[in-house]
């Protein structure tokens, strides 16, 4: 894009830049109707996308449909939500942006789907992503790649970058996304909006395409913390077909989210402020973590001794479980099959690898090398035990403090194409989220700063922490820093 | 390099995975500096220390088999790349 036109401007000129929480008021007023709010986002989608890429594919007719008939009075009644195309919602494609699923029509509801429905929203839009979540800048998608809206020749993080944009670009109110090692925290912090990653079990992964099932959870995007906090409401709770979704309470999360900061003490990992980090992005943090200060809050200094090894951890543990649950692509219940194999074997080899990307492929065989006998023990139980210890280094932490804070990535955005052939730096991108998943914990980023790079503002995202299940505290805190600073207000410079 | 254990080719044919020459050099290569960078877990005192194997607090969850409404036969077939009287149609097994 050569010298996009900059609208700056605050003020919502369409429906499309209101926050899920704004157009609920708008629709329960009936000052404006969910299909002129879908028209709007529509309007948008058209005149943004082209530069955007963030849509796989959208069904209009189908969710106009449903926005005639929405019942505004429930909670997301009348909100159109975009999906990252990893959720099976019913009738729609999905593909994981892989060619393997090209397609694939879903024929059932994910639990999340169906609750957002319950709940009165509109699943509109597939959201682009690495090719089954694998990846750090959705760049492995097989079918485009999606552009950063605050500089287009930038990616958008990943692995729901698709997600991130287009809630970023204003061509969503919200979007769901899965993480499974900074997925959703990562391309928000990137893109300049929040991203919430729930506890382990608290949101059913029934119908979530699986890719490590011990560490992926669905969450959600959205341009405020409230608005995160209204979409947690919806999506929360045990579910029988979730064996790992767990019992716990499900509170409204928006009721505790002006608690205020008084007696929140809030813990710096020592590991986590090192070299390496961009200046911006560590100036960026330690001025929130200041502004924290001056808001009540008590910052400590904590220590995670085992987060060096995190990534390490993290790359066993998840391809491991990625080879054992993309085993099912073989080509006969669903997804493409290779044309006349010669016999068995031929049909799943090839099936699989005219069916898979590079980086798919490349998990595939490393977490089958893990798992493989005589190497087992030597990686896949040692990366279990250290997992362990990376649990217990947070256990420690949070009897000390309600929430850890630092940065989200240890950059901002960087180039499209500039990692793509070393697998191993784009794996160090995760370096501050990873361990989370590997924990457990409720993650969020919120948006925390600018850096100023080739004349562009990239946005930077503040990682928050907080104890398992506790996500209502979680959301008050991230909300304190949030409406008391305009960094979520800022839009990015898109074409008119 | 000091593990050369990971041999592409044949952890490929485990996964029932085929790869071109070209992507099995280019991985192999790919795939050693990787395991180079994990191998950092060695250093670790592991000694007494318990296996975890996913983060929910929850085990041995049951729940009562009780048939409900689900997809139908069709439906269940309806992504299929081949099917033969309301059947998957797979390839040949057995000689």
């Amino acid at each position: 894009m050569s010298n996009p036109t900059l609208a700056t401007s605050n003020f919502p000129v369409s429906l499309a830049d209101l926050t899920v929480t704004d157009l609920r008021e708008q629709l329960h007023s009936r000052a404006a109707s969910p299909v002129e709010a879908l028209d709007a986002l529509e309007q948008r989608i058209a005149a943004v996308d082209p530069h955007i890429h963030g849509y796989l594919n959208r069904d209009l007719e189908q969710a106009r449909a449903l926005a005639a008939k929405a019942d505004v009075t429930l909670p997301l009644g009348g909100v159109p939500i975009a999906i990252k195309d990893v959720l099976n919602v019913l009738g729609q494609p999905c593909t994981c942006a892989s060619k393997i699923l090209r397609g694939y029509v879903a024929p059932y509801d994910a639990t999340a789907i169906a609750r957002l429905r319950a709940a009165g929203a509109i699943p509109f839009g597939r959201t682009n992503m690495d090719e089954f979540a694998m990846g750090s800048s959705t760049e492995n998608s097989s079918v485009q790649v999606t552009a950063n809206p605050w500089d287009l020749s930038r990616i958008p993080g990943g692995s729901s970058g698709g997600s991130a944009a287009v809630v970023a670009a204003g061509e969503a109110f919200a979007a769901l996304g899965s993480d499974t090692g900074g997925s959703i925290r990562q391309p928000a912090a990137l893109c300049g909006c929040v991203g919430l990653k729930p506890t382990y079990g608290r949101v059913s992964r029934f119908g979530l395409v699986a890719f490590a099932s011990s560490l992926d959870q669905i969450g959600p995007f959205g341009k405020t913390v409230r608005d995160a906090a209204l979409i947690l409401n919806a999506i929360s709770g045990q579910d029988s077909q979730d064996s790992t979704s767990v019992s716990e309470p499900v509170p409204d999360f928006t009721a505790t989210l002006d608690r205020g900061l008084k007696g929140i003490r809030l813990g710096m990992p020592r590991e986590y402020f090192i070299e390496g980090i961009d200046p911006q992005v560590d100036a960026a943090v330690r001025a929130a973590i200041k502004h924290y200060e001056s808001l009540g809050a008590e910052i400590v200094e904590v220590s995670l001794p085992h987060t060096d090894y995190a990534v390490a951890v993290y790359y066993i543990v998840a391809t491991a479980e990625a080879s054992a649950n993309l085993a099912r692509f073989d080509g006969v219940r669903y997804g493409h099959r290779a044309e006349n194999p010669a016999n068995l074997l031929d049909h799943y080899g090839r099936t699989r690898e005219e069916g898979f990307g590079p980086e798919v492929k490349r998990r595939i065989i490393l977490g089958t090398y893990v798992l493989s006998s005589g190497y087992y023990d030597a990686y896949y139980l040692r990366a279990q035990k250290v997992r362990t210890l990376i649990r217990q280094d947070f256990t420690q932490a949070f009897e000390k403090v309600d929430a850890i804070i630092c940065p989200t990535s240890p950059e901002p955005a960087f180039k499209a194409g500039e990692r793509t052939d070393d697998p191993l730096k784009m794996y160090l991108a995760d370096i501050f989220t990873i361990a989370t998943n590997l924990a457990g914990n409720p993650g969020i980023s919120i948006p925390c700063g600018f850096a100023a790079t080739d004349g562009m503002q990239l946005p930077i995202g503040l990682q928050l922490i907080g104890k398992p299940f506790e996500e209502a505290s979680l959301l008050s805190i991230a909300h304190a820093y949030e409406q008391s600073t305009e960094w979520h207000k800022r839009r990015p410079p898109l074409p008119a | 390099m000091s593990s050369p254990a990971l041999d592409v080719r044949y952890i490929a044919q485990l996964a029932r995975l085929h790869l071109s020459e070209e992507e099995i050099a280019t991985f192999q290569s790919q795939l050693d500096h990787i395991i180079q960078y994990v191998e950092k877990l060695k250093q670790v005192d592991v000694s007494g220390v318990e296996p975890t194997a996913h983060a929910a607090p929850v085990f041995n969850v049951f729940r009562p088999d009780t048939p409900r409404d689900w997809f139908d036969a069709a439906t269940a077939l309806s992504n299929a790349p081949r099917q033969a009287a309301g059947l998957f149609s797979v390839t040949k097994v057995v000689e």
